[in-house]
């Protein structure tokens, strides 16, 4: 078997002196897409912080692997250039930095500190704007600063799809999203999804999971994954809330 | 604009305080340098080499009376400002015989130094004209052959004093009084170089015109003068830059700035000022805007150990305009007190000022503002606000707004924040592949935008890479 995008062993994060993971295990392999579900403050979150290396998450125990490499030492940004991304729940202002400087100091950043040529960036920038129908006024505007939720959503998606990461977490990427902006982004997404890339979906709603078929669901629930399966779990939960899962796991 | 400005990030990053690109210096070669302290024979002989009539070197012997007399400010940074030994400076070096109008006949070493500062360059891409100070006389300037038939006067104040004397005679001071503080007087004593522009009725100047100060010796005092005259109607936008050698003993940089907007008229004047971080700056610069007219500071305070700077517009004339858009940044062991003086002296007045301050490694920043509305002056408009961003827990910054309002058919707007670099902003910009450093320049580059898209693209380019020099190494 080839070797996983990212194995997470055992991992256990503190906040603050709280533990809020406790032992979370998942394996990420090349071609996968992995929805991950959970209650309120179950620490979803939390979990995409600590792969992207959030300095305030202390990982106590366990251990995240990328491509079979420890990455716990790496900062934030190290693991962004390996090829490491988060789409985030929500998503930080930056006045003053327009989205097009962003992109580009960013484009490059990701790619080995290399300038993609001015005019095949723009090239690159227009098509992936078509596709996730950004408008064209967004680039003069400064990242997230007086963005409607939506709009912060697609961004995200937007910036990945110019960074090109193979491991990507997308932190409740629907929430906000009309119908259509559902449709659209949803196809952002599956484009993002090759076979050289893993993804992990984070969502309380089986409807962008519609669009965007994962091939394992995962139920979180105080820390860690309590329950695993195909696309028919996230249904059932959709129909059934996540009560079941706690009984069940009460009985065993 | 701010789509088009090219950010990069991987631009070679070095620290500033250690390897300040505009450190190296010169090899001393000059006409005259006068000896170290101000006495009033110094005043003479400076008044005398330049040929002046009786009645300026009476007005310089008046000021340094003045000076003599006059206490330093009880304000401000009184702990550096003792610092200064004013015994220890040369308060007048002539670097050469003459200002030159061909670039070719500048000395050769000062030629090479501004072209290292890039100065020709500049001119031959965007200016409509530059003078280029070295020490205490300018030794470059030029200006477009249409301004010239427009009748666009732009000289160096010296040759301004010599070739229009009566226009000289009739503003020179009336801004600004030798007696207005213990730096203006010290300026008018042993004033030199410096630009002087008249722009006539209804002419407007569209591109800049650019002047460039230069200190290369140690202890050096530049006293530079400059008095810009709009004529009604008229428009003139003026650049000023400034770099210093790095040496481990103090130079001052004391400089007097008088606009007059006639009625109608527009000037905007623009500083770019870095300099190392031996200077003490301390500048007087005043602005008188008449019926109609406006006025805009643009001030981008970056080097210096201490700036003491607080441009002021006198709204004198009905529905007149005064705007003061200010950017300071301070590191290790440098304090910039900046800010802005605004006397609305008329009815339907406006005035809007803007700072900007960013602080660092220790340093400090203080926004000190006067807003003044005399009795009758009705209708008028008032608007401060003062943002300040902290980079670490080290660092300082204070604010001291002043109102001084005599009337009440008044709109005054005051707000002030400071505000800490964000944690969750750095983690965002990270988590897109940007490194510590670059993260921190990019939430200042992008506090500071608002500055930024006021000037030239050339300008903000550079001041943006500047501040990216400056944040090298500030992340614990
Ligand atoms: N700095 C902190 N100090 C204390 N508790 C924290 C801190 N950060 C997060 N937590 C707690 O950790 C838990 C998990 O939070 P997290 O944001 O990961 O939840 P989530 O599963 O993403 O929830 P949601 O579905 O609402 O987004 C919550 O109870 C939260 O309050
Ligand atoms: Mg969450």
């Amino acid at each position: 078997m080839a070797t996983p995008l990212l194995k997470i062993e055992d991992l256990h994060v503190e906040v603050d002196g709280k533990e809020i993971l406790k032992g979370v295990n998942l394996t990420l392999n090349a071609g996968e897409v992995h929805a991950l579900m959970g209650r309120n403050g179950s620490g979803k979150s939390t979990l995409s912080y600590v792969i992207m290396g959030h300095p305030n998450y202390k990982v106590t125990k366990g251990r995240i692997l990328f491509k079979e490499q420890d990455i716990n030492e790496l900062a934030t940004d190290e693991r962004a250039r390996l090829g490491l991304a988060l789409a985030f729940q929500y998503p930080v202002a930056i006045p003053g930095v327009s989205v097009s400087n962003f992109l580009r100091a960013t484009t490059k950043a990701t790619r080995g500190g290399v300038d993609v040529p001015i005019k095949e960036f723009r090239k690159e920038l227009t098509e992936n704007m078509d596709k996730l129908g950004v408008p064209k006024d967004f680039l003069s505007r400064y990242i997230n600063d007086g963005f409607s939720g939506g709009e912060k959503k697609r961004l995200e998606i937007l910036q990945l799809s110019m960074l090109k990461p193979s491991v990507m977490v997308l932190d409740e990427t629907d929430s906000g999203l009309d119908i259509d902006a559902l449709k659209t982004v949803s196809s952002g997404i599956n484009a993002l999804a090759t076979k050289e890339t893993a993804i992990l979906l984070i969502t309380h709603y089986q409807r962008m999971l519609n669009y965007v078929q994962p091939d394992f669901v995962h139920v979180f629930q105080d820390g860690r994954i309590v329950a695993s399966g195909g696309p028919e779990l996230s249904t059932k939960l959709e129909e059934q809330g996540y009560d079941w899962v706690t009984q069940e796991l009460t009985i065993a | 604009m701010a789509a088009e400005l090219a950010y990069d990030p991987n631009t070679n990053i070095r620290d500033i305080g250690d390897d300040y690109k505009y450190g190296f210096k010169d090899k001393e070669d000059y006409v005259f340098k006068s000896g170290r302290g101000l006495t009033p024979e110094i005043v003479e002989s400076i008044s005398k080499m330049k040929k002046e009539p009786q009645w300026m070197l009476d007005f310089r012997l008046n000021a340094l009376d003045i000076f003599n007399k006059k206490p330093m400010p009880t304000w401000g940074n009184t702990k550096m400002l003792e610092d200064i030994d004013f015994e220890n400076i040369y308060y007048y070096i002539k670097p050469s015989e003459k200002s030159e109008k061909n670039w070719e006949d500048v000395p050769e070493g000062i030629k090479k130094t501004f072209d290292r500062l890039g100065i020709p360059e500049a001119e031959r891409k965007f200016l409509a004209g530059v003078t280029a100070q070295y020490e205490s006389e300018v030794v470059y300037h030029s200006i477009r052959e249409d301004l010239v038939k427009q009748g666009v006067i732009f000289l160096d104040m010296d040759s301004g004093l010599r070739e229009h004397e009566e226009i000289v005679r009739k503003h020179f001071a009336t801004v600004i009084p030798a007696a207005d503080n213990k730096f203006s007087a010290l300026n008018s004593a042993v004033w030199s170089g410096g630009s002087f522009i008249w722009v006539p009725e209804g002419v407007k100047v569209e591109i800049p015109l650019q002047a460039y100060f230069r200190i290369n010796a140690e202890n050096m005092g530049q006293f530079e003068r400059t008095l810009i005259i709009a004529e009604p109607g008229s428009f003139v936008h003026y650049i000023e830059g400034c770099t210093a050698p790095i040496y481990s003993t103090d130079s001052l940089h004391s400089a007097v700035v008088e606009l007059i907007a006639k009625p109608g008229a527009h000037i905007r004047y623009t500083t770019i000022q870095n300099w190392s971080r031996n200077v003490y700056n301390l500048v007087t610069k005043r602005a008188v805007a008449e019926a109609n007219a406006k006025v805009e500071w643009v001030d981008g305070n970056l080097g210096s150990k201490l700036t003491m700077k607080y441009p002021a517009i006198y709204l004198t004339g009905e529905g007149a305009t005064g705007e003061v858009l200010s950017v300071a940044f301070s590191g290790h062991d440098q304090h910039q007190d900046a800010g802005a003086k605004i006397v609305h002296a008329a009815p339907n007045t406006t005035s809007i000022v803007t700072s900007k301050s960013i602080s660092k490694d220790g340093g400090r920043t203080s926004y000190r503002g006067l807003v003044k509305v005399y009795p009758g002056a009705t209708g008028v408009k008032t608007s401060v606000k003062c943002d300040a961003l902290l980079l670490d827990e080290e660092s300082r910054s204070d604010t001291y707004p002043t109102m001084e309002i005599d009337e009440k058919d008044v709109s005054v707007e005051h707000e002030a924040t400071v505000s800490k670099v964000g944690e969750e902003q750095l983690f965002y910009l990270m988590s897109r592949g940007l490194t510590a450093d670059e993260a921190k320049a990019m939430v200042v580059n992008g506090f500071f935008e608002p500055f930024t898209k006021e000037l030239p693209l050339e300008y903000a380019v550079e001041l943006n890479r500047l501040i990216q020099l400056e944040m090298e190494g500030s992340v614990g």
